[in-house]
């Protein structure tokens, strides 16, 4: 009864790579990720060395989460869109098909209006390939890896 | 929800602590990200109050190793215990994979725990989610105290289904990893029988 998993294949991958790295371009951004409303990693774009990805998707999942709650209370659906001005830094949250956020990370070189301009093109393209991928991940053998998956499996996990 | 990345051959699991205020949650993540080599563990992410009280969450990434060719990943959350934050406790239980109860073994937190834990059941089924039907374990902490209840007392009105349990002192790192192996363990039992 536990939630069914999401499998993430190598074709729409790489399609969402394509399609965030064409949106760094398009916006001027310093970088975008893609994670999941679950706070996992999807992918990224741009200057992204010095970025601690994974808190970066927990947090930001934690943030829309709450967001999402203040939405309820107002019986809103959701709030899609959320902006953090900073001094040098910006970041544009965007909730696409209630499935997964965009996080556009720029500064002085772009301004919110571009961003918001180039963010909707992408999450047109990106409710796509998630809805194909939402698809295919139904489809039976998506976790068919782990059938066998054996005891000592696990226990070598914690060996050291 | 795992979240399993055949490009990167990687498998995302979520854990989520739950249990009453200052039982020891946070303790035993903070007690994991300290014995867990650095390239193991990411950043410990704690979004606490100026008094150090779990507001929102805390978060701690962790790289158990590979299972059948692909990197484990396990994503450790507490929830805030106090409990009038339920509704970020809530938004917390999104795409759990397995559930940790850490309970306070404590004499007068006996009420607390069996709140806490009622709550978590509340909780679990606004996702369409029951606790007997998920990976979960219980852990007995703050063993080390003097007005404990016994683990008889603890089990009869906390574990009348006889999951896991683990008495813990978390402080000193007792029964952490012990519970963590466990819980981690029934997570990938359940991908197993998923995957099967």
């Amino acid at each position: 009864m536990v939630n069914p998993h999401t499998v993430m294949y190598e074709a729409e991958l790489n399609r969402i790579q394509t399609s965030v790295s064409a949106l760094v371009q398009a916006a001027n951004a310093k970088c975008v990720f893609v994670v999941d409303k679950n706070g996992q990693f999807i992918a990224s774009s741009g200057e992204v060395e010095n970025m601690d990805a994974t808190s970066l998707a927990s947090l930001t999942a934690g943030n829309i989460a709450a967001t999402g709650g203040m939405a309820k209370l107002l019986r809103e659906n959701e709030f899609t869109t959320q902006f953090h001005e900073g001094k040098n830094a910006h970041i544009y949250i965007q909730l696409v098909g209630n499935r997964v956020i965009l996080v556009v990370i720029f500064d002085a070189k772009s301004s919110l209006g571009l961003v918001r301009l180039r963010v909707r093109k992408t999450s047109d393209e990106l409710v796509e390939i998630f809805e194909q991928m939402a698809k295919k991940s139904a489809e039976p053998g998506g976790g068919s890896a782990f059938a066998e998956i054996t005891d000592e499996d696990i226990d070598n996990l914690f060996n050291d | 929800m795992t979240f399993i990345n055949l490009m990167a051959r990687e498998i995302n699991c979520k854990i989520v602590y739950y249990g009453p205020g200052l039982c020891g949650k946070t303790t035993n993540l903070q007690f994991i990200f300290d014995k867990t080599k650095p390239t193991s563990r990411g950043k410990m992410v704690s979004l606490a109050t100026e008094t150090d009280r779990t507001l929102f969450f805390d978060f701690l990434p962790l790289e158990l190793g590979e299972i059948r060719g692909f990197k484990t990943r396990f994503h450790l959350y507490t929830v805030p215990g106090q409990v009038f934050y339920d509704a970020s406790r809530k938004l917390i239980l999104k795409g759990i994979d397995g559930a940790v109860f850490v309970a306070d073994s404590q004499i007068a937190r006996a009420d607390a725990n069996e709140e806490s834990l009622d709550n978590l059941r509340v909780n679990l089924a606004e996702y369409g989610l029951a606790l007997d039907k998920i990976p979960y374990v219980i852990q007995y902490n703050k063993r080390d105290l003097p007005s404990v209840m016994s683990v008889e007392e603890l089990r009869a009105s906390l574990n009348p289904d006889g999951v896991p349990e683990f008495e813990a002192v978390a402080s000193d790192g007792t029964g952490v990893f012990e519970t963590l192996k466990a819980v981690a363990r029934l997570v990938f039992l359940e991908l197993k029988k998923s995957g099967a």
